[in-house]
């Protein structure tokens, strides 16, 4: 009987110490990807990055030297006009959606999202050059900032819908107890209760779009010189590295690995640096 | 016990979706004294109380009719942010708003509905932090969250930020029933100083609480009041036999 408890004991260790493995290995698994990427990029592109690039304009074929710094001004300000458009859209349609959202309309309303985020991001190009290239009659920093804002849309209604709906409704009736209109309690205090999460969900989108390539290629097109017009073809990272990637010349395939890994840092820095000021306003 | 009537409440009805929570209830509640509502678990008390401030509404499915006067005036006809403000409410569970100071939640009120000046705020603050018997135990500590307070500072803190406001009525819906002895003992003295300044409604699910706080107390029975009265009437001589059963504990 004894030894029966005993062996069952042990029995019962053992298999935990089997599922704890195996879950182990499996989220090892999981980021081994992430560290793959990040490591052949470090390897490969660290050789190519130097001050020159940062500071530099892009330089013809066979001459030494130059940079992106263009394209990645150029990144950053195609992201801000993204976000400029997609992020007030994204995180009041998920406050409507979360509040009111619950009819017939907010049924339609969250199946469309969840179509446009399903669309491939080169499709919403093709969207963005009809409506704002054609029309204008040139590429533009604008039609590029356009489209990758329209990609941002369904990924961040959905997050701030979801985050919302996780504040609890005590929270948002002792909002209400106190006599403060609905929008104000919905914005102020349920929207601000749910903002660190909604946070990282915009930093993923951010992320998301930093790298699109294909939706840019034919929006905001590519640009050899600085330029600082929104109506106007403007340099981004991803076009340039994919331009430098499909050449034939070796010292533009390190260039696409060096502009690479900038791009990685600088999605990296920025989540960083939002990250910490997100927290600061919180409490503020 | 001679004083104005600062509610008074006529065939109040109320429903969720198609069930009668609330079947004619008539009662009024006395000008700085406290007002108890009794009663076994789903009898409609919490519905109420929630229909004094409009709150009930805000639930989906939620609906009510009749007749609530504050001072005369029918408050289902004033719009219920400014019924609100007038009438006040802590609830069951102490929700401090999580993402705020100490400081934060009490000016919440105030902040929300547009006052920014910084001393007016403070002067507000720390008068309402005093009257919610909280402002020595957190003066130092008034940037810290209002999360890190322990439960009965948090509901104290949730009564402050209900006073700031500066509201006639308070509602207190069980505010003790997430609270150790200790905290509720704290918040049951709280009140009878409140008692001095405000009117103050307060549901339970304790009798003795009712007794030891309430000037007045109703008995619910299945969304009907059965009995309301003097408290010391309730608890000594009630007239119906129903009320005698609950608060001798023959059922509920």
């Amino acid at each position: 009987m004894e030894n029966n408890k005993q062996s069952n004991f042990i029995k019962r260790k053992l298999k935990e110490k089997i599922f704890l493995a195996a879950i182990f290995i499996f989220s090892l698994l999981a980021i081994i990807p992430l560290f793959l990427i990040l490591g052949y990029v470090f390897i490969n592109g660290i050789t190519a990055v130097n001050w020159q690039f940062f500071t530099q304009l892009p330089t013809p074929v066979g001459e030494p030297g130059g940079g992106m710094a263009n394209a990645i001004v150029g990144t950053l300000i195609i992201v801000l006009i993204a976000c400029v458009i997609g992020l007030p859209i994204g995180i009041l349609g998920g406050v409507w959606l979360a509040e009111r959202g619950r009819g017939k309309t907010g049924f339609f309303i969250r199946y469309a999202a969840d179509v446009l985020s399903g669309i491939p991001s080169i499709v919403i190009g093709i969207f963005a050059y009809t409506l704002i290239v054609f029309t204008m009659k040139r590429f533009s920093a604008l039609a590029g900032g356009f489209a990758l804002g329209v990609i941002m849309i369904p990924t961040v209604t959905r997050t701030s819908e979801e985050l919302i709906k996780m504040v609890p409704t005590s929270l948002r009736e002792a909002g209400l107890a106190l006599g403060v209109p609905e929008w104000k309690v919905s914005l102020r205090v349920v929207l601000r209760t749910a903002w660190g999460g909604i946070f990282t969900g915009i930093m993923l989108a951010v992320a998301r779009i930093s790298g699109e390539t294909a939706p840019l290629i034919f929006t905001s097109f590519n640009n050899q010189f600085w330029s600082f017009r929104l109506d106007q073809p403007m340099a981004s990272m991803t076009v340039q590295i994919y331009n430098y990637a499909i050449s034939p010349y070796a010292d533009w395939h390190r260039k696409a690995w060096a502009g690479s890994l900038v791009l990685v840092m600088i999605v990296l820095c920025i989540t960083l640096i939002f990250k910490r000021f997100s927290k600061r306003i919180n409490y503020g | 016990m001679d004083k104005t009537k600062r509610l008074e409440i006529k065939d109040l009805d109320a429903w969720f979706f198609d069930k009668q929570a609330l079947n004619k209830i008539n009662m009024y509640v006395q000008e700085k004294q406290v007002t108890a509502i009794i009663g076994p678990s789903g009898c409609g008390k919490s519905t109420f109380i929630r229909c004094l401030n409009r709150m009930h509404e805000t639930v989906q499915g939620a609906r009510s009719a009749g007749t609530i006067l504050l001072d005369g005036e029918n408050i289902m006809r004033i719009d219920p942010v400014l019924v609100r403000r007038r009438i006040g409410m802590v609830f069951q569970k102490p929700t401090p708003f999580p993402t705020m100071s100490i400081y934060d939640n009490v000016a919440a009120g105030l902040k929300l509905n547009g006052v920014s000046n910084r001393s007016q705020l403070d002067e507000i603050v720390e008068k309402s932090l005093r009257q919610a018997a909280l402002f020595n135990e957190v003066k130092d500590s008034l940037q810290k969250p209002g999360v890190s307070l322990s439960g009965g500072q948090q509901q104290r803190l949730c009564i402050a930020r209900a006073l700031a406001v500066k509201p006639e009525v308070i509602l207190l819906d069980e505010p003790c029933s997430a609270l150790d002895p200790i905290s509720t003992g704290k918040i049951e003295d709280l009140i009878h100083e409140l008692k001095k300044d405000f009117t103050i409604v307060i549901v339970t699910h304790n009798m003795q609480q009712a007794a030891r706080v309430a000037d007045f107390t109703g008995f619910f029975l299945l969304g009907q009041m059965i009995e309301f009265d003097i408290t010391t009437k309730i608890f000594t001589a009630p007239e119906d036999k129903r009320t005698e059963g609950y608060i001798t504990g023959r059922f509920g």
